[in-house]
C-alpha cells in the first residue's frame, strides 16, 4: 500500500467515492455488516453531540469548543483500529476517537466547561488529556513508542496533529526521533485545510503534507480522510506495520472543517461558499450513509429515529455534567506535586484565612 | 567513604539508580557513547547498554517531550540538557506539559522525570555556556528546582531526585564539577528536596547561597572572621520548593541577611529570599536585605565576566556593608 501510494507521486488512497461508490474494490477492508453500522451510529452520535454542543456553546452553557463536524471519517477510522491498551495521544479535535476510546461525552463537558476532572478518564486508560499547544503532543507519543518497546509490549500509539501543526518544530523532532528509534507510533494529520483561517498553502511548499515522511525516513500515506474505508484501511495497515516493529508511519488524512475553528471563530471571513458547498459533496457521513442504504443496512427513516434518541442521550450527559459538584478549592492547590510543598500549604491556609474574612467569620 | 568529585558523585547516583530500578533511562546529546561533554555518564552505556543509556537526536525539545511520553507510560527518564543556555527549545515541553500533566489530568498522569544540566559562569566558555537561569524555572508552578553545591549533596540529592514523582530541574554547577573532592559515602542515601542546609553557624549576618557560589561565600566567611564578622551561611539547596523555616530561622537570630547569586539582579532567586526575610522576620532586621548577583546584564564573554561574576571579595565588601549599616 505504501509503495503503491507512495506521497511523492501525490496520489491519494481513496476507497469509495463522493456517492459511496467502492471504486478501490482491492484495498476495501473487510468489516461485518453489524459493526459497520455500529461504526457508523458512532460517527453519527458523535456528530450530533458536536452540532449540540456549538449550540450548548451559544446558549452560555458551555466555554469555547472546538467542533469536529467534517472530520468523522478520521475519528472513527483510528476508533475502529485502535484497542483498550493502544495509546492515544489527541490534539484537541477528536471527539469520536476519545469516545471509542472510553473517554465519556460527560467528561468532554466538563472539560470544555472549565474543569480539569474532566481530563480524569475513568473508563479510558492509555488517553492522554487534550493538548493545546499545536504539535507538542507528538513528541509524547514518540516516548511512548519507546516505552513500549522497552517494555516489549505489542501496543500502537496514535498521535494526531492539524495541518498548520505541521510547521511547528515539534512535529519534526517527533517524527525524526520516532523514526530513529523504530517505534510504533502513528502519526495523523488532520488535514482539514485551515490552521484556524490560514490555509494549508501558507504553511508549507510541500506539495502535500505526507510528502514530510519520506524526508525523515519513515512510512506515509495521504488518504481521503473523508472516506471511512480508505481511513480505517491505512490506520489497520499501519498498526500491523507498528506491531510487526516497522512504524513510525505518518499518515494525512485529507479532509474538510465543516465548523469553525473554534466557537469564537468566524469562517465566513477566510473561506467562501463555493469552498463549502463542494466540500459538502465529500462529507464523510453522506458517503458512509449512502454505502450503507445501497448496500440495505440503513435508511433515512432509522436515521430520523435514531438522532432524537442520540440528542436525549447527549443532553442527559451534558445535564450531568452542569450538575457536576462545585470546583473544591482544595483541587486548585493539590495536584501540582506528589506531595503538597510547604509553601504551597502555606499559600492555601492564607487563602482559607482570606475566604474566612470575607464570609464574615473573622476580622483582621 | 570514597574520594570523589561532583562528577564522579552524579555518576555513582545515576549508576547506583540504574542498577537497582529498570525502569530509570538514561539519555540525551553525546550521553551514550561519549558519557557527555563533561563525562558525567562516563561508562554507563557500556554497563547498562544502549537500551538504556544513550545518545538521543540533538534537539532539546525532542528529549524533554520523549521523556514526557516514556515517563506517562511508566518509565523515570533522566536526561541531560548539554548545557543550561540551550534549554529554551525545551521550555515549551517544561512549561506546557512537564510541569502540568498531573494537574491537568487529576492526578491520573504523573511525570518523573529529571533534567540535568550544567550551569553558571566562570569557566571561561563560549556565549550561552555561562548563564543561571534557575529563576525561570523557579517561576513556574508543577517544577522542582535543585542545585547542589558539593559531591555528597549532588549524590544525595540526584538519588531523591530520581526516586520523586515530579518533575525535577537538576541544576549541576559546572564551575566546581572538577573543584571540589570530598568523602562521600558508598551506597544509596537521599538528601530530601527542599530542605536548606545550615554549614556555618553565625551571629551577625546570614549569607544564603547555593551551587558555586557557596564555595565563595566560605570563603568570604573567613575574610569576615578576620574582621571581626561572625557570618551564618546556608546552602539553599532547593530554589523550588524554598525552605522558608530555615531562612526566617537564621535571620531572626542574626538580623540581616544577604543572598548571594550568580543570575541577573531583578527578579532573582535573591529577591525571593528577601521578601521571606521581610515576611518572617521584619522586626528582627538591622539592616535591609541585601543581594549580591549578576548584574541585568547578558553575561559577558571571559575577558569580561570578572566585572560580572560574584567572588569572596564582592561578598565580603556587602556583608562589611551590611554590618556596618
Amino acid at each position: 500500500m505504501f509503495k503503491e501510494y507512495t506521497p511523492l507521486k501525490n496520489k491519494i488512497f481513496q476507497v469509495i467515492d463522493n456517492d459511496g461508490k467502492v471504486i478501490n474494490t482491492k484495498w476495501m477492508p473487510e468489516i461485518d455488516s453489524e459493526r459497520l453500522v455500529k461504526i457508523y451510529k458512532d460517527m453519527l452520535f458523535a456528530r450530533t453531540a458536536d452540532l449540540q454542543i456549538v449550540s450548548y456553546q451559544r446558549q452560555g452553557r458551555i466555554y469555547t469548543y472546538p467542533p469536529n463536524y467534517g472530520q468523522e471519517a478520521i475519528a472513527a477510522g483510528v476508533g475502529a483500529v485502535i484497542k483498550d491498551h493502544d495509546w492515544m495521544v489527541p490534539a484537541f479535535r477528536e471527539l469520536g476517537t476519545m469516545l471509542a476510546k472510553g473517554v465519556t461525552l460527560k467528561e468532554m463537558f466538563l472539560y470544555f466547561m472549565g474543569n480539569e476532572e474532566g481530563s480524569n478518564f475513568k473508563n479510558a486508560n492509555f488517553t492522554l488529556p487534550i493538548s493545546v499547544p499545536i504539535a507538542s503532543q507528538l513528541i509524547h507519543a514518540a516516548g511512548i513508542g519507546y516505552a513500549i518497546k522497552y517494555n516489549k509490549e505489542k501496543k500502537v500509539a496514535y498521535a494526531f496533529v492539524g495541518d498548520g501543526g505541521t510547521s511547528e518544530g515539534d512535529f519534526h523532532e517527533a517524527v525524526n526521533f520516532a523514526g530513529v528509534w523504530k517505534v510504533p507510533v502513528v502519526f495523523i494529520i488532520q488535514n482539514n485545510q485551515y490552521g484556524i483561517s490560514t490555509p494549508t498553502s501558507v504553511q508549507t511548499a510541500s506539495e502535500n503534507l505526507a510528502i514530510k515522511s519520506v524526508a525523515y525516513g519513515v512510512k506515509g500515506i495521504m488518504v481521503d480522510g473523508n472516506d471511512f474505508f480508505a481511513m480505517y484501511r491505512v490506520v489497520e495497515e499501519a498498526a500491523k506495520l507498528c506491531l510487526n516493529g516497522e512504524g513510525p508511519v505518518l499518515i494525512e488524512a485529507v479532509t474538510y472543517r465543516k465548523g469553525a475553528h473554534t466557537t469564537s471563530d468566524d469562517p465566513s471571513k477566510y473561506r467562501t461558499k463555493e469552498e463549502e458547498d463542494a466540500w459538502e459533496e465529500k462529507d464523510p457521513m453522506k458517503r458512509l450513509k449512502a454505502y450503507l442504504i445501497d448496500k440495505g443496512l440503513w435508511s433515512e427513516k432509522e436515521e430520523a429515529k435514531i438522532i432524537p434518541q442520540f440528542k436525549v442521550e447527549i443532553d442527559r450527559q451534558f445535564i450531568e455534567a452542569e450538575n457536576h459538584p462545585p470546583y473544591p478549592k482544595e483541587d486548585v492547590f493539590k495536584h501540582l506535586y506528589a506531595e503538597m510543598p510547604d509553601d504551597l500549604k502555606e499559600q492555601e491556609k492564607q487563602y482559607d484565612r482570606y475566604l474566612q474574612w470575607k464570609s464574615g467569620k473573622v476580622k483582621q | 567513604m570514597k574520594i570523589m568529585n561532583m562528577v564522579n558523585a552524579i555518576n555513582d547516583a545515576l549508576d547506583l539508580k540504574l542498577a537497582e530500578d529498570k525502569t530509570i533511562i538514561v539519555y540525551g546529546q553525546d550521553v551514550g557513547v561519549e558519557g557527555g561533554v563533561f563525562r558525567v555518564t562516563e561508562g554507563l552505556q557500556k554497563k547498562y547498554g544502549v537500551q538504556r543509556v544513550f545518545d538521543s537526536p540533538l534537539a532539546e525539545s525532542g528529549i524533554v517531550g520523549t521523556a514526557i511520553g516514556m515517563a506517562v507510560a511508566g518509565l523515570r527518564p533522566v536526561v541531560e540538557m548539554q548545557f543550561c543556555g540551550f534549554i529554551y527549545p525545551a521550555f515549551n515541553q517544561i512549561i506546557s506539559h512537564a510541569s502540568r500533566m498531573r494537574n491537568r489530568s487529576r492526578g491520573k498522569y504523573e511525570t518523573p522525570i529529571v533534567i540535568r544540566m550544567p550551569y553558571g559562569g566562570g569557566i571561561n566558555a563560549l556565549e550561552h555556556h555561562s548563564e543561571s537561569m534557575e529563576t525561570i524555572f523557579g517561576h513556574i508552578p508543577g517544577l522542582k528546582v535543585v542545585v547542589p553545591s558539593t559531591p555528597h549533596d549532588a549524590k544525595g540529592m540526584l538519588i531523591a531526585a530520581i526516586e520523586s514523582n515530579d518533575t525535577i530541574l537538576f541544576m549541576e554547577p559546572k564551575r566546581i564539577y572538577r573543584a571540589i573532592k570530598q568523602e562521600v559515602a558508598e551506597g544509596k542515601f537521599t538528601i530530601p528536596l527542599g530542605k536548606a542546609n545550615v554549614i556555618a553557624q553565625g551571629t551577625d549576618v546570614t549569607v544564603v547561597a547555593y551551587g558555586a557560589m557557596v564555595r565563595e561565600v566560605q570563603k568570604a566567611a573567613v575574610m569576615a572572621k578576620e574582621a571581626g564578622i561572625s557570618v551564618e551561611i546556608i546552602d539553599l539547596r532547593s530554589i523550588y520548593p524554598i525552605d522558608r523555616e530555615t531562612i526566617a530561622k537564621s535571620v531572626k537570630k542574626t538580623g540581616r541577611i544577604i543572598t548571594v547569586t550568580e543570575g541577573p539582579k531583578t527578579y532573582g532567586v535573591g529577591s525571593e529570599i528577601s521578601q521571606i526575610a521581610l515576611e518572617e522576620a521584619f522586626l528582627h532586621l538591622e539592616a535591609p536585605p541585601a543581594r549580591v548577583s549578576g548584574f541585568d546584564v547578558i553575561v559577558p564573554l571571559p575577558k569580561g565576566e570578572h566585572h560580572y561574576m560574584q567572588d569572596p571579595y564582592k561578598i565580603f565588601y556587602e556583608i562589611e556593608r551590611t554590618v556596618k549599616y
